[in-house]
């Protein structure tokens, strides 16, 4: 198509940090560089674990927003509209500086996680000046909570904290409780997607006893060839992304190889 | 209270509501300007900084890559032009963001003469801006300065 600009960073991560005392939410904006293909490709591939079933329950209050945007102009507005809605920020120009934020060593990715850990997903919200409506479809379809049209107003943002009252927190590692508005898995007309839907963690995985745990490589990538939007497959991590393969708990990702 | 800075602050409502009738600003300016208060008094002065000093990178980076004569990449003239829609939009720096719109079309298009002509429309554009700016803070510091408070401005 030759829209060299429609670009999303692509985003997946391993989280391993022990007790938050805040709640996380990631926003994160579609970066403005070459390429790109679908958005952070599952949310359920964002897990947090928290060290030990009795951790403190956490503090629904307080929330703390990584807000991921490689315009500086933009990480301030979002700043001061975060600040004012009472959220810490961190705000940083790009997926590895959040993935240094959030304190992930590659070469751990594949640390074990306690079993008895329970598991939280970190909700994701997507950023975008570009409102086209097959690729918000895409977003949301692939687990982001909410797409946010840029500019980005304080109304806008104060929707953000609702996503963070609302307990998903997964049991037994595998299930993933959906948030009750969340869409229908359609794919939109526009977008032949060849490729199966999303796979979420599977609801019918049998393995109650043992929690396993879903951690998925870390996938930073800024694709430098020309958009394909509908083309699922082009995601490739960036070279400094290629950690070694982490445990995949039936995770079927195409294009995640 | 005072006549004068009573005249002070009509000339600046005034000012304000002409910079949005000639489309210079649009309700993205307003939202920031309600993000403003006295515990950040220059939140929006320094955001316009910086989207100025934004102006000047991008506009150099698409003014080089056009340069390139006979092997201008559209496509990195094109990002340029992304970022740059993108931040005009976030301060509410309308024409720039129209420009910008106009521009991305010409650089899908690969239309060389037309990236430049806009280019310059968008050098242009931002340095008056950047004035037009510039009088609205001087206007609040004289009004200030008179012991006068400034005034919100209902756009509508």
């Amino acid at each position: 198509r030759g829209r060299a600009n429609e670009n999303i960073c692509e985003l997946s991560l391993v989280l391993n940090f022990n007790i938050l005392s805040s709640q996380l939410l990631l926003l994160l904006s579609a970066m403005a560089s070459d390429g790109g293909v679908s958005c952070l490709r599952r949310s359920e591939m964002m897990s947090v674990g928290i060290g030990g079933m009795d951790s403190p329950p956490l503090d629904v209050d307080e929330v703390h927003v990584l807000a991921v945007d490689d315009s500086l102009v933009d990480r301030i507005v979002i700043e001061r509209l975060l600040r004012i809605t009472s959220c810490k920020v961190t705000a940083v120009d790009s997926g590895w500086r959040a993935l240094e934020f959030l304190g992930i060593d590659n070469e751990n990715a594949s640390a074990e996680l306690d079993e008895s850990s329970s598991f939280r997903q970190v909700p994701v919200v997507i950023m975008s000046s570009e409102n086209v409506i097959t690729r918000i479809d895409r977003c949301l379809e692939e687990g982001a909570e909410d797409f946010l049209l840029k500019p980005v107003k304080l109304a806008d943002v104060k929707r953000l904290r609702n996503y963070l009252t609302r307990d998903v927190k997964l049991s037994n590692g595998n299930k993933r409780k959906l948030p009750e508005d969340s869409p229908p898995l359609t794919l939109s007309p526009d977008s032949p997607d060849s490729s199966p839907p999303p796979s979420t963690l599977s609801p019918d995985s049998s393995d109650s006893s043992s929690p396993p745990l879903s951690p998925v490589e870390i996938i930073s990538s800024q694709l430098s060839s020309p958009i394909d939007d509908e083309d699922d497959d082009v995601l490739t991590s960036s070279p400094e992304s290629s950690p070694s393969p982490v445990r995949r708990q039936k995770m079927r990702s195409p294009g995640l190889d | 209270m005072d006549a004068h800075v009573a005249q002070l602050q009509m000339q600046y409502r005034n000012y304000i509501l002409s910079l949005y009738q000639q489309g210079f600003l649009d309700d993205q300016f307003t939202e920031l300007k309600s993000l403003q208060d006295d515990g950040s008094p220059d939140f929006v002065a320094e955001v316009l900084s910086l989207f100025f000093d934004d102006c000047v990178k991008l506009v150099g980076n698409m003014a080089r890559a056009l340069d390139q004569i006979g092997t201008v990449d559209f496509c990195q003239v094109g990002a340029n032009v992304h970022q740059l829609k993108g931040s005009s939009s976030s301060v509410g720096a309308k024409r720039v963001k129209g420009l910008c719109i106009n521009f991305k079309e010409l650089c899908e298009a690969k239309n060389y003469e037309g990236c430049v002509r806009c280019l310059q429309q968008v050098d242009i554009e931002y340095k008056t801006l950047k004035a037009k700016l510039q009088d609205m803070f001087n206007l609040e510091k004289q009004i200030v300065q008179a012991g006068g408070i400034v005034p919100q401005v209902d756009i509508n």
